[in-house]
């Protein structure tokens, strides 16, 4: 490693040699066992495999390896099943096979794939007792696209089958078209419930590659934007967790609340979503003394609606029967499967790239988790993250002097440079994996959606659950389609 | 029992009395306005948008995304009113042009349809088809029915069938690999029918317009109704623009 490695968040890496494939496998295995867990693996356009291996509080490992000869290799998902989604991604884009892997088929069906998601190889089961049932593309409500396949029997689901791809865009070739510097509307397009995670995401990695940094002054708008962006999003799913069990009080109560978070933000920048808010270099809109004054006063009045709403909601035994011991996930399921965000954190995993890996220096992180696994602690501990975002920005704002809207001009970014950032969204860990090449260009642009470690574990939650349950497991995963491009 | 009660009373009234007169904070971008036809701005700003919105004295709403940059860095040029009734019946309605004579910038408006006035005024029914949307419109459209907005007032509703709709409205670009369910849901609707585009993604293909990921193949032989612009679209623009074409705005 030379001078221009950095060693926090965002980590910047120059290319290590690459290693015999061997090497490259008996490295991950050693890294594994030693608490390390992927943080990426794919394939290149100069026919390499990457892979980055990272553990709270130490700089990530970053590992390459040419595509091997014959095009296969053992699977590592047969030992460390983190890897089984990464390795059926590298199979479909590469063509490289994972040998022994465990269920090896399409992640997403890229644009120009010969197969049509028509066709797609589902599992089945010759059994007379069980009956199959298809839910999508097109869901009843208003939500991404994305298809499941149930085997049932009777009421109870035995095996969940998802396939995803519908939402396949082409983003990480539109993110590496053209100048880097250009992409942060695109980049809040990754997933639009997630525009301040992704902008911020593909920001701090975009300055990490020109060598710039944004201001100190500018890290607390950017922190309060992101966690203001969790406060919402958490509300949104406590009204739909609500909705799903016909408790519309709470639909309705967090629905509002919502609103008014998603406005405040309206009131900053122009966007309920946050949108535009950030850009490279800073932030495009400041936050002054009076809008600091106008958001304290509102978020106060929010945060006692917001203990009155839960309070009601987590006290009603029609609630708790139909959260409590639904779609479990245990701990070790959710550290084998590299699980992340609120999912993780409800089994037990103390996980959380604000603790793990800080983007900004000042304080100390602790994570809140719950130990049940279940809907209710996916649930209640949005509710107390909820509350924990809104005390940060509260001493923020009681801090944050006249913030005006500014940006550091960025050259154009350093050649053969590799960035890594991370962000926890609200959904959990996201990475941004950017490679320029000799002449400062960018070579790939990778991006790594928190959910795309967790929709599997959804499959594992609803196994022996009634199909009814399903709405509500799937919501209290609340997964992102889009921000993985599937 | 008595939390619950605490918790409503603390709630209070949250509809907004009326959503098609209400007002939104001004940093709020809508309806765009030039200020003056000045060619070197125009022309700058043209080359900084990240959609190719701006064309001589004129904006795309179409395809503009909302994200400011004009605004930011022209601002004696282009200023974005808090104007949130922006939807169009036409595709040209959406684009925006300097009209010399009155120097001022034209609006999008929505001329009511006779068949939709007619036989849905009282009742419409909408299914969604999310086809490769980032969720930002998804989410907007939601809220349209939420305890806020409540779109369900006017008798305007997502319906979870397509048996059930009178239209179909659309958010995202229309990935390859939604397009077929995409047609088939449109298939699946009963006559009479209608199609409405919401965002930017929906009308123009907005930031994905230049990705071979997509297929706009069926879309492009339909004819839209209703165009509501945003990126996502404001739930009030969504109510606004619905209510325009059924006839019920003054």
């Amino acid at each position: 490693m030379d001078h221009d490695t950095q060693q926090r968040n965002p980590f910047i890496f120059t290319f290590p040699e690459p290693l015999p494939l061997t090497e490259f496998i008996s490295r991950i295995s050693e890294l594994s066992s030693s608490g390390y867990s992927p943080l990426g693996f794919f394939g290149t356009p100069e026919r390499e495999i990457l892979c980055l291996m990272g553990k709270a509080q130490h700089v990530p490992i970053l590992l390459r390896t040419a595509f091997p000869a014959g095009h296969c290799y053992p699977s590592l998902s047969v030992t460390i099943p983190a890897f089984h989604i990464f390795e059926r991604e590298l199979w479909e884009e590469h063509g490289i096979t994972p040998e022994g892997h465990p269920w090896l088929k399409p992640l997403r069906y890229p644009a120009g794939s010969p197969t049509k998601m028509e066709s797609y190889p589902f599992f089945s089961s010759p059994s007379q007792a069980l009956h199959e049932v298809g839910v999508g593309p097109v869901h009843a409500g208003v939500i991404e696209p994305g298809h499941f396949r149930f085997i049932c029997q009777g009421e109870s689901i035995q095996h969940l089958e998802i396939q995803l791809g519908y939402q396949h865009r082409g983003l990480a070739k539109l993110m590496a078209n053209g100048d880097l510097r250009s992409k942060i509307n695109l980049s809040e397009a990754i997933a639009g419930d997630s525009a301040i995670g992704h902008g911020l995401a593909y920001c701090i990695a975009t300055e990490a590659l020109c060598g710039a940094e944004a201001g100190s002054a500018l890290k607390t708008p950017r922190r309060l934007a992101l966690e203001l962006e969790r406060i919402a999003m958490h509300l949104a799913d406590l009204s739909a967790l609500a909705g799903d069990i016909a408790y519309l009080s709470g639909q309705n109560f967090f629905a509002a609340l919502r609103t008014t978070i998603i406005n405040s933000s309206l009131a900053i920048c122009g966007s309920r979503f946050g949108k535009r808010w950030l850009c490279p270099g800073g932030i495009n809109y400041g936050l002054n003394k009076e809008q600091n004054k106008t958001l304290r006063t509102t978020l106060l009045t929010a945060e006692k609606q917001i203990e009155l709403s839960a309070k009601a909601m987590f006290s009603s035994s029609g609630v708790l029967n139909r959260f409590d011991s639904t779609g479990c996930i245990s701990r070790k399921t959710a550290q084998e499967l590299n699980m992340t965000g609120i999912t993780a954190k409800a089994a037990g995993l103390q996980v959380d790239v604000r603790a793990d890996f800080p983007a900004f220096e000042e304080g100390i992180f602790q994570a809140e988790i719950l130990a049940s696994g279940d809907v209710y602690a996916r649930a209640y501990l949005r509710y107390k993250e909820i509350r924990q975002s809104l005390q940060m920005i509260d001493f923020w704002l009681s801090t944050l002097p006249d913030v005006k809207a500014a940006a550091v001009p960025l050259a154009k970014p350093r050649p053969n440079l590799l960035a890594l950032s991370l962000v926890e969204g609200w959904r959990g860990r996201i990475a941004h994996i950017v490679k320029t090449d000799q002449k400062g260009n960018t070579e790939f642009y990778r991006i790594i959606d928190p959910s795309l470690h967790n929709w599997f574990a959804l499959a594992l939650a609803v196994r022996n659950e009634g199909i009814s349950d399903f709405p509500l497991c799937n919501k209290s995963f609340d997964l992102s389609y889009c921000g993985h491009d599937l | 029992m008595f939390e619950l009660l605490k918790a409503r009373l603390a709630h209070g009234y949250q509809a907004i009395p009326d959503p098609l007169r209400a007002r939104i904070h001004p940093s709020f971008p809508g309806v765009p306005v030039f200020l003056r036809a000045h060619e070197a701005d125009f022309s700058a700003a043209a080359a900084l948008c990240p959609t190719q919105a701006i064309e001589g004295f004129s904006l795309d709403l179409g395809k503009c995304v909302f994200c400011g940059a004009c605004q930011r860095n022209f601002p004696e040029t282009f200023a974005f009113s808090p104007e949130f009734r922006m939807a169009s019946d036409s595709r040209n309605g959406l684009v925006v042009q300097w009209d010399p004579a009155k120097q001022a910038s034209s609006r999008p408006s929505v001329c009511p349809s006779s068949v939709l006035q007619q036989g849905f005024s009282r009742s419409f029914a909408l299914r969604n088809v999310s086809a490769a949307g980032c969720n930002a419109c998804e989410l907007e459209l939601g809220a349209a029915s939420n305890v806020n907005f409540d779109m369900g007032r006017y008798g305007l509703e997502v319906v979870a069938s397509p048996r059930h709709a009178d239209a179909l409205i659309l958010t995202g670009p229309v990935s390859a690999n939604m397009a077929f369910a995409l047609e088939e849901t449109w298939l699946a609707i009963p006559e009479p029918k209608v199609l409405i585009l919401c965002g930017a993604c929906a009308i123009s293909g907005g930031l994905f317009a230049e990705e071979g990921a997509l297929d706009r193949s069926w879309l492009t032989g339909q004819s839209a109704a209703l165009f509501i612009p945003g990126c996502p679209a404001h739930p009030l623009s969504i109510i606004h623009g619905l209510m325009s074409l059924l006839g019920r705005v003054d």
